[in-house]
């Protein structure tokens, strides 16, 4: 590296030159980092989402211009070019073409995907740093193991939470065999005796690559365990990965836009991680291990339900809504599953047309990430003020006339509150108890993830309208329609 | 030394940031957070600018392949968190 320096600076006409373009690159930089944070600040409210996205784009390129100023890169310019735009091009092409043609219920695997990426990059950009420098110091090796074995487990955790989330190769419940943790903590010391050997001896580079591949091994491990329903966290917690890791790769190659960026992201991930925890009222080292409550009561949960629920029709429901002036609809993924985003949307209408009040409820782990639901219904034309968080829509659930569950199950299960010994208890969950009547859509009394029965169902107020989401909704649009003839 | 107190301050000082900033961000837009931070993360690619510009061949390789992931990132990024934020409207 100092030898490219040096040959770059011969080819500068004059001896300052070099250093001078070396600050104006830094101060680039430094306008690139503060644009990302308002890109991220304009992030919060969706009216000036799109303007904070294309700061944060405009930011990129001009990092992307001001480094082929770089003296290594322009020295070299004649030769490369072709490398530089190959690259580019190719990763344009594909990149593009994912963004253009992802659904949206499949963004949770893109996002696991380009958290993998992130994470890949930062292993090979902090693996050619290493492998050129002749000089290794302790910044540079220390930077450089920290980003093999973030990176390392980022790129193939993720692959296997893109494949759980795809149901490719492996099924999307945990999997676990005998001696797991064991294994895990043994990797764990292996790859921490390779970083200890990397730093001592800086100067061979076969334990960068050896760290990487048990890192790779291990990334695989730590994720196989987690369930599908846990996948909100599981992604999260590698977004955040793929950000440390691409701040470790900052410090490595002594860059502060690297650092700057891979913190915020590695906060944002960290945040929303945090958020998805206790929305399922469980600790990241809970939903690691994959841990969660058996379902043994299944077998009894007949029994609870037997004689208690009230099985309606489209017809009954459509006579309650005469009456009604506030009605909040309360989506789950089952309402993704069956495609009824646009009936629900369509029923949302023709209420509002009535003079009734319609809002949407959507608990944090609604989707199958976090902000997933919002998309969904966002795609489906529903308005964003009606789109509300939990903490915004409970305390008015108490002054609502009808809830409507759709697709929703253990995030509205009162047990949550009342008993200590559930599996989800302390878990926050919509109140849609306090209703005044509920109305529930849903296949069967199966239970949800948590594989518990639901106390809301056998409620008196509590109306079961039985059947396939999407025709449900659409059932009650006509109905809603005929009564008003 | 010196270089690594200078980086540690920005990285410390850039998480508070980050955290101070991400709070604000509401679970309504979480979805394009996360593929807008997926495009962030693309900033390596400046990293394997530099990798392919140093003659050893092994690097220019991983800087290549550095370049290609990155770019999908940013490219995919950026554009599937425009998508998305273009449905998220508010009717009167």
């Amino acid at each position: 590296m100092d030898l490219l320096l040096l040959i770059a600076c011969s080819e500068c006409s004059r001896r300052g030159t070099r250093l001078l373009d070396s600050a104006l690159i830094d101060f680039t930089y430094l306008v690139v980092a503060v644009l990302f944070i308002l890109c991220f600040t304009k992030l919060s409210h969706p009216r000036t989402a799109v303007q904070g996205n294309l700061l944060g784009a405009t930011a990129m390129i001009l990092a992307v211009l001001v480094t082929l100023t770089n003296p290594a890169v322009i020295s070299s310019l004649s030769d490369i070019w072709p490398v530089l735009v190959g690259g580019i091009a190719l990763g344009a092409i594909i990149g593009g073409a994912l963004a253009l043609r992802v659904k949206m219920t499949a963004i949770p695997q893109m996002v696991a995907l380009l958290n993998g990426f992130g994470g890949g990059t930062s292993v090979l950009v902090a693996g050619a740093a290493f492998i050129d420098s002749t000089d290794r110091g302790l910044q540079l090796t220390v930077a450089t193991t920290l980003s093999g074995v973030i990176g390392g487990i980022t790129f193939w955790g993720s692959l296997v939470a893109f494949d759980k989330l795809q149901e490719w190769l492996l099924p999307s419940n945990p999997i676990h065999f005998p001696g797991q943790q064991s294994l895990n903590c043994f990797l764990g010391l292996v790859v921490l005796a390779l970083a200890a050997t990397i730093i001592v001896e800086p100067s061979v580079t076969w334990p960068y690559l050896a760290l990487v591949g048990v890192a790779s091994v291990l990334g695989i491990l730590l994720t196989i365990p987690i369930g599908g329903a846990d996948m909100p966290v599981a992604i999260a917690l590698l977004n955040s990965y793929s950000g440390l890791a691409g701040a470790a790769t900052g410090f490595a190659l002594n860059n502060n836009a690297l650092v700057i960026a891979g913190s915020l992201v590695g906060a944002s991930g960290i945040i929303l991680s945090q958020i998805m925890c206790r929305a399922m009222n469980r600790s990241l080292v809970n939903v690691l291990t994959g841990a969660i409550g058996s379902g043994s009561e299944t077998s009894q949960a007949d029994e609870i339900y037997t004689g208690k629920v009230k099985s309606t029709s489209a017809e009954e429901v459509a006579m309650l809504f005469d009456a009604a002036r506030r009605v909040v609809i309360v989506p789950g993924y089952g309402l993704a599953v069956s495609q009824a985003q646009h009936a629900v949307r369509d029923f949302a209408d023709l209420l509002t047309a009535q003079g009734i009040e319609v809002e949407f409820a959507i608990h944090p782990v609604a989707g199958r990430m976090p902000g997933h639901m919002n998309v969904l219904l966002a795609e489906a034309d529903v308005s964003y003020d009606s789109l509300k968080d939990m903490d915004e829509a409970n305390p008015t659930l108490s002054q609502t006339d009808i809830a409507i569950v759709i697709g929703a199950n253990d995030v509205v299960n009162p047990l949550a509150r009342t008993d200590p010994s559930s599996p989800i208890a302390g878990m926050p969950i919509l109140d849609v108890d306090k209703a005044r009547t509920v109305v529930v859509i849903k296949r069967s009394l199966s239970p949800g993830f948590a594989g518990i029965s639901n106390p809301l169902f056998t409620l008196d107020k509590t109306l079961m309208l039985f059947g396939d989401g999407k025709q449900k909704v659409l059932d009650l649009i006509s109905a809603v329609k005929e009564t008003n003839h | 030394m010196e270089i690594f107190v200078g980086v540690s301050t920005v990285f410390v000082l850039a998480m508070f940031v980050g955290w101070m900033v991400i709070t604000k961000v509401p679970p309504l837009l979480h979805t394009p957070l996360m593929s807008g931070t997926n495009a962030v993360s693309g900033i390596t690619i400046i990293g394997a600018m530099i990798a392919v510009a140093t003659p050893d061949e092994l690097s220019t390789i991983l800087g290549f392949i550095g370049i290609v992931l990155a770019t999908i990132n940013v490219v995919g990024g950026f554009t599937v968190t425009h998508r998305m934020l273009g449905m998220f409207k508010k009717r009167d």
